[in-house]
Formats: C-alpha cells, sequence, structure tokens
C-alpha cells in the first residue's frame, strides 16, 4: 500500500512541477469563467445527488410516514409525521427474528470456513512458486464467472439426493460456491501488497516460515482479512435465489422474509419499505466501513452479483 | 484504485531486492538455511508439496460444491430428467441432443436470446456511458458535493438486490407509485394510474434501470480511481497541442483507463446477463412470456414445467454464450492481474 501512494506522489509531484506554470496560464485567461463553470458542475452533480439517492430516500420516507398517507394519490415529498406502526406491522406480519437469525447462521458459518480455506490458498497462490500455479489461478478466476443461476439446477438435485433439502447445513454448503473463489482472489491481492521482503528479512533473523507468517505477515493482514470477512459476509446475507429455492417457508432466510409482504390480496407497501429498511441498514453500514478497503479487492476480484 | 495501479506500484520495488534469484522462489528461503533443510531430503520436491497441502482444502470444497454441479449440469442436458426422475420412480435416460435440438428448434427460445442479448447490451451500455460521464464530472465538482455523490452512490452499491427491487416495485407502481405523481407534473405528461408491466419492453426497461442504478456506482467508482492514474502532463500537453475536451479523452484519457474499461465492460456482460432476482421478484415469482431472459427461462422449464434436463441445456447454452465474453475477461485480469 505504501508503494501506491509513492507512486501518487511522484506523478503528483510531476504534475506540479510540468504543468504548473501553464495550468496557472490557463486559469489567469479563463478568469470568472472557472467560477461559473464550477458552479453548473456542482449542480450537475446535485442532480446526480438526488438521481442516486432518490430510491433510498423514498424507502425511509415511506418507511417513517403512517401508511395511509402512503397510499396517498398526491404523495408528499417530504416527511409529514414520523411513526414507528410500520415498523411494528412489519415485525408482526411474519415471523422476523427467526429468518435473521438463520440468515447469521448461515453467513457467519460461511465466512469463517471460507476465510479459514481461503487464507491459505491464498497463500499458496501469492507466496509460493509452484508448477501448476498458473493453472489454479485461472480456474480459480474462471470459476468466479460461472453465472449462480445456471448452477442451481444440478445443485438443487444434488442436495436432494443428500438430504440436505431445506437444511441450512446445504445452503452453506451452497454458498461456499461463491464466497470461496472471490475470498481467494481477494486476500491474494492483499497478500501480494505485503512486500516480501520482511517476510524474509524475520526468517534470516531466525524465524520459521510459519513463524514469519504469524508474525509478521499476519498483522498487516489483518485489516484486509476483516474487510473480505465483511464483504463475504454481506453477500452471504443479500443471496436471494439459492435462498428461495433450498428452503421451505417455514426455514426461510432474510432476503425471502421479505416476499411476505405481497399476498393474494395486495402488497402492504409502507410495511414492505419498513421492513426493507431493516434489512437494507445494516447491510449499507457494514458496505460503507468496508468499501475503501475493498475498492482494490474488487477490481481485483470482482464479484458482486 | 484499480489493478493497474497496484501493478505499478508492486513491481518497481520488487527488481532492486538483494537476492533476486531467491526472491523469486518459495524454496529459495529454505536452502539458505540448511539447518531447517537437513531434516528433509530432496528439498525442492517438500517446498512444492507446501503450496499443494495448502491449496488442498479449497480445491477439495470447490470440486465439491461446483465442479461436481458443473459435470451433473453438462449430463443432465444429455438425459430426460422430469418429476419421475426426480422422485425416483425412472431412471435417468441418456437421449443424446434430444433436449438441444427441442431447445434450439424452439422459436420462443431464440426470442428469449434475442430478448437477453438487448436487454444486457442496454444495460452494459448505459451503465458504462453513464458511470463514465459522472467519474468525468466528479474531477470538476467541489468537494462537497463530491462527498454528497459518493455517500448516494455507495448507498445504493450497498443496497441488497432484494431490496432494490422491492423499493423500484413501490416507486413504480401503477396507483401509488411516486414516479407516476412526479412524471405526470411534467406538462404534457399524463401517466398517473398507468402501469409499467403491461408491455414486455416497457416493464424491461425499468427493470433495466434498477440494474443500471446498480450498477453505475462500482463503475464510478472504479473509474474515479483510474482517473487518478492519468498523467495530468499528458492532458496538458495535449490541450496546449490543441486538442479539444473531446480529443483529449478520446486519446489520452480512454487509453490509459483502456484495462480497466474492458475488465469493467466484461464484468457487467458477464452480470447483466445473469439478472435474475430482479425479473424474477419484479412479477412477483412468475414473469410473464414476454419479460422472460435466459436465467428466468432456464428456471421456468426447470422447475415450473419440471424439465430439467431442458433448463439444464439452456443454462449450458447461456453459458457458452458467456464463454467469449468470459476470456477477454481473464485475458485482461491475467495481463494486468500481475501474475509474475
Amino acid at each position: 500500500m505504501s508503494g501506491v501512494s509513492g507512486v501518487d506522489g511522484l506523478s503528483g509531484m510531476g504534475a506540479v512541477g510540468g504543468a504548473g506554470t501553464a495550468a496557472a496560464g490557463a486559469a489567469r485567461r479563463r478568469g470568472g469563467g472557472v467560477r461559473r463553470s464550477r458552479l453548473g458542475w456542482n449542480l450537475l452533480g446535485l442532480c446526480v445527488f438526488v438521481g442516486a439517492g432518490f430510491p433510498v430516500y423514498w424507502m425511509l420516507d415511506t418507511a417513517f410516514k403512517p401508511a395511509r398517507d402512503a397510499i396517498d394519490p398526491t404523495p408528499h415529498l417530504l416527511p409529514t409525521s414520523l411513526t414507528l406502526d410500520n415498523f411494528r406491522r412489519a415485525l408482526q406480519i411474519a415471523d422476523f427474528w427467526g429468518p435473521v437469525g438463520r440468515s447469521l447462521t448461515v453467513s457467519l458459518t460461511v465466512v469463517v470456513i471460507g476465510m479459514a480455506i481461503g487464507l491459505l490458498a491464498a497463500l499458496a497462490i501469492s507466496r509460493f512458486a509452484f508448477r501448476g500455479r498458473k493453472i489454479v489461478i485461472v480456474g480459480i478466476l474462471a470459476v468466479q464467472m460461472v453465472p449462480l443461476v445456471a448452477m442451481i439446477i444440478p445443485i438443487f438435485l444434488l442436495l436432494n439426493d443428500l438430504g440436505q433439502y431445506d437444511k441450512l447445513s446445504g445452503l452453506m454448503i451452497t454458498y461456499l460456491t461463491f464466497v470461496l473463489p472471490f475470498t481467494v482472489w481477494t486476500l491474494r491481492g492483499f497478500v501480494v501488497n505485503i512486500p516480501k521482503e520482511l517476510e524474509e528479512a524475520a526468517m534470516v533473523d531466525g524465524c520459521t516460515r510459519t513463524g514469519a507468517f504469524l508474525r509478521v505477515v499476519f498483522p498487516l493482514l489483518a485489516p484486509g482479512m476483516v474487510a473480505t470477512s465483511v464483504y463475504g459476509f454481506i453477500q452471504a446475507w443479500n443471496e436471494y435465489l439459492y435462498a428461495l429455492m433450498l428452503m421451505s417457508q417455514q426455514h426461510q432466510t432474510a432476503t425471502v422474509w421479505l416476499g411476505n409482504f405481497t399476498t393474494k390480496h395486495g402488497t402492504e407497501y409502507a410495511p414492505m419499505m419498513a421492513g426493507a429498511t431493516m434489512m437494507a441498514v445494516p447491510m449499507v453500514v457494514l458496505f460503507l466501513l468496508v468499501q475503501r478497503k475493498m475498492a482494490a479487492g474488487l477490481t481485483a476480484g470482482a464479484v458482486k452479483g | 484504485m484499480s489493478a493497474a495501479e497496484t501493478t505499478t506500484a508492486e513491481v518497481p520495488p520488487a527488481r532492486p531486492s538483494p537476492p533476486p534469484r531467491s526472491a523469486a522462489k518459495g524454496g529459495g528461503a529454505d536452502r539458505r538455511h540448511p539447518r531447517r533443510d537437513g531434516g528433509r531430503p530432496g528439498g525442492t520436491r517438500g517446498a512444492a508439496a507446501v503450496p499443494w497441502a495448502l491449496l488442498a482444502p479449497c480445491l477439495l470444497v470447490l470440486v465439491l460444491v461446483l465442479g461436481y454441479p458443473l459435470v451433473r449440469l453438462v449430463t443432465l442436458s444429455f438425459q430426460e430428467f422430469g418429476q419421475s426422475q426426480l422422485w425416483g420412480f425412472k431412471p435417468a435416460q441418456a437421449v443424446g441432443f434430444d433436449n438441444f435440438s427441442k431447445v434450439l428448434g424452439d422459436g420462443e427460445f431464440w426470442a428469449v436470446v434475442l430478448r437477453t442479448v438487448v436487454f444486457a447490451a442496454g444495460s452494459v451500455i448505459v451503465t458504462m456511458v453513464l458511470g463514465m460521464l459522472v467519474a468525468l464530472l466528479l474531477q470538476r465538482v467541489s468537494g462537497w458535493v463530491k462527498t454528497l455523490v459518493n455517500i448516494a452512490l455507495v448507498a445504493s452499491w450497498g443496497m441488497p438486490v432484494i431490496v432494490a427491487t422491492t423499493i423500484y416495485k413501490w416507486m413504480f407502481d401503477s396507483d401509488y407509485g411516486v414516479l407516476n405523481y412526479l412524471l405526470s407534473k411534467l406538462p404534457g405528461v399524463d401517466v398517473i394510474g398507468h402501469n409499467w408491466f403491461a408491455s414486455g419492453p416497457q416493464g424491461l426497461a425499468v427493470i433495466m434501470l434498477l440494474v443500471v442504478w446498480g450498477a453505475v456506482p462500482f463503475v464510478v467508482i472504479t473509474l474515479t480511481a483510474g482517473l487518478t492514474q492519468v498523467p495530468r502532463e499528458l492532458e496538458e500537453a495535449a490541450r496546449l497541442d490543441g486538442a479539444s475536451s473531446w480529443g483529449v479523452f478520446r486519446h489520452v484519457t480512454v487509453p490509459v483507463l483502456k484495462p480497466v474499461l474492458v475488465m469493467l465492460t466484461t464484468l457487467s456482460v458477464i452480470w447483466d446477463m445473469g439478472v435474475f432476482p430482479q425479473v424474477f421478484v419484479m412479477r412477483g415469482g412468475h414473469p410473464e412470456a414476454e419479460f422472460q431472459l435466459l436465467t428466468t427461462y432456464s428456471y421456468d422449464r426447470a422447475f415450473v414445467v419440471n424439465d430439467y434436463g431442458g433448463g439444464s441445456a439452456i443454462a449450458l447454452l447461456t453459458v457458452v454464450l458467456l464463454l467469449g465474453v468470459v476470456a477477454v475477461y481473464m485475458r485482461q485480469m491475467l495481463k494486468i492481474g500481475d501474475v509474475e
């Protein structure tokens, strides 16, 4: 990571040194026009902000306003009065904590297993030179590209044969298919960024290879591991198709729970938005925490279903 | 922060390290310590076993949970496999290319393929163009506007797909949806009570909007990181030589960003060809014929019609359709992913 900022600094210096005078000249020539065009860009930026943020805002707005205001033919864009009734209704419409507990169990287990296995594999492909390494890397990359939807039929039949249909363990096995390759690839990115010289220095000083890893690499890797785990957790939590297909109604997970608001009598939109808020807010907060760290891993690992 | 950046930062410091030949090999470090090597005759072969041992659990799991189903997908597509085979009343029967000829001879399948390709192409183009425009815009706005836009982008990126779909379903509701109300405020537009999902193209356009809304943030954030790598001097030089803004973009910015652009585009194609929950949930679990994409079509064939063989054949054809795109993506990743 330090290498990255170094490069940034260098190019920044180059820009200042080489093009500084030209930029100053251009700025003087344009004069007041700069400020006016900046204003235009800002307005356009605000439009983007409103456009991108509106659906999120509308979810929150609907969730907190009285249910009968939500079905007002002339909706108020600004919140009128705040109420928690929709949340109360959302909690009683169907069991909420059961699905949440199941989703938590599945996601956490998958992440723990995925990280344990994935870290070993990531170390193997980033720190060792061995025959077949490139094939393994290509394989792990390729595996991420198989659309999950295409796999639903054989996985359904496989779990059916194994007696794992409608079992949380079956769902966990399935989720490993997308959490594991992504974990390996992202962790590999983080490991590669830790200079090998640090490890070698520790080994010259008498550490074993394992010791060097535990004392030198592991502490440096920890933030990346946390970010990867959180991201894997979000992926597993948000999964919908397999959760719907492989679990029965009594054992539904959190994402499927959101479908309970639509019955044959219609959809209760205001409580549904309250339910959506309860589902989304924790995930968005988690995502905000790791997003910056993951940006690097994502471009390299690149999984967002 | 792009993979390209990581590469440029990673390679130079590795070169001047004192013992380059041992740094390149994992076993090299062991060789310098005969003390540890002594217990293991044939040190190099022992060292080669270590990475495989580390990889073993991962490969085992992947073969079990992915390899086996993949093989099963292929065999299934050559079998007759319906409800009676599912319950075990009848053994699965090999039927050769029957499933494929049935699928390929069906006009509906080709309509679905066309619809899927148009949908995916539209989503990818709109996503990439919008993403590029917003990334360029973010370079020109004040700091506080940039922060606001970033917050909105990350929030929409982090939204679970199911939640996002639910929100769009609500916003586009024919009776109480806020979109109909807002659009009707525009002069000359009256869409009060308009049902967006009455026709396939319109409904799919709404779904496309939903997909694009969810996909743009990733593109913007990756491109913003990539844009910081475009050397300022180069842009300035081009401008001094009389290049227009478009010329600078076309001949300086795009070439520098090309690896990132190729990667983002291929990824978007793969993701947008695989759109499933958005259509499925938007249509209440039973997409109408004119909403079917390859993914939902395969799902329907398997789980609604109970023709698992036919469904697998469609899924396999989808994967084959994607192979070319995947190949481009992999080449790019291996090129910039510093696979030393």
